[in-house]
């Protein structure tokens, strides 16, 4: 059996492209789905450690990860049609309207 | 046997997700970002998670996979991110920064050595997951309806057409 620990070191991987992924590009919709990698990694790890305690309780939770990625998904991309229908631009380096 | 197969479908993971980061081109981004999903479905299977197997194939892979796509197809985006990048200089801080937070990871996470580890892998089917949505998580389970319904509403008001 192939011990928990590389699963999550696998995860610990995905979450670094993911993250690295959101800072490098410019584009949203790819940060969007480099947000949608690091949740996957940090499913991944739930359930490998959910599997070394030995409850079923880490898949519950991953369970509520992805009905809050659906929406979250959902209501991003809501969002970046709204933006781009009023701009008809879309990077993400325009956007800086609401920083301080 | 199970540590090749974990070995090889770790590496198409991986391989997705870093094709997902370098393509410039959106639409190739989603592909890739498909592959990388299937083969987490895999990873789960060989944990024992049967049921969120097939929900990350049917959720993920299907569902919102699917608005990505639709949503790249209607902005068409793959002509921005061609000209000179005016924060070059920053964008490349984040190699390093990212090697220091993958650094970080490795150090916590493998500190963790906690648990009991009973041994006896969770049964992972429809008939555990269920067990436990509708009696110790039955109140965020029903929350999450109340978050799906929340978001509909919150898009349809976002997506619709001024008049």
């Amino acid at each position: 059996m192939v011990p928990e620990s590389y699963y999550v070191g696998l995860s610990a991987i995905l979450f670094t492209i993911g993250v690295v992924g959101v800072v490098v590009r410019r584009n949203p919709l790819v940060m969007f789905m480099s947000i949608e990698l690091m949740l996957n990694a940090a499913n991944l790890a739930l359930v490998a450690f959910g599997r070394r305690v030995g409850h079923a309780d880490g898949q519950a939770v991953v369970f509520f990860v992805m009905a809050v990625a659906a929406a979250e998904a959902a209501v991003g991309l809501a969002i970046i049609v709204t933006i781009f229908r009023l701009r008809r631009r879309l990077s993400m380096d325009d956007l800086s309207l609401m920083r301080w | 046997m199970a540590h090749a197969a974990f070995f090889i479908v770790a590496a198409i993971a991986v391989v997705s997700a870093l094709g997902l980061v370098l393509r410039r081109n959106a639409i190739h981004g989603a592909l890739f970002l498909v592959v990388n999903l299937g083969s987490i479905a895999v990873l789960y299977q060989t944990l024992g998670a049967e049921f969120l197997a097939w929900a990350q194939v049917i959720v993920y892979a299907g569902a919102i996979m699917v608005l990505f796509v639709f949503a790249i197809m209607v902005l068409i985006p793959g002509k921005e991110e061609t000209g000179p990048d005016p924060r070059r200089a920053w964008r490349l801080l984040a190699l390093p920064a990212g090697a220091l937070l993958f650094l970080q990871l490795i150090f916590v996470v493998g500190g963790a050595r906690g648990g009991a580890g009973s041994g006896a892998p969770p049964v992972g089917g429809v008939e555990s997951i269920a067990g436990l949505l509708f009696t110790r998580y039955l109140f965020p389970f029903e929350l999450t309806s109340v978050l799906l319904l929340a978001a509909m509403v919150g898009v349809l008001l976002l997506a619709r057409r001024r008049v």
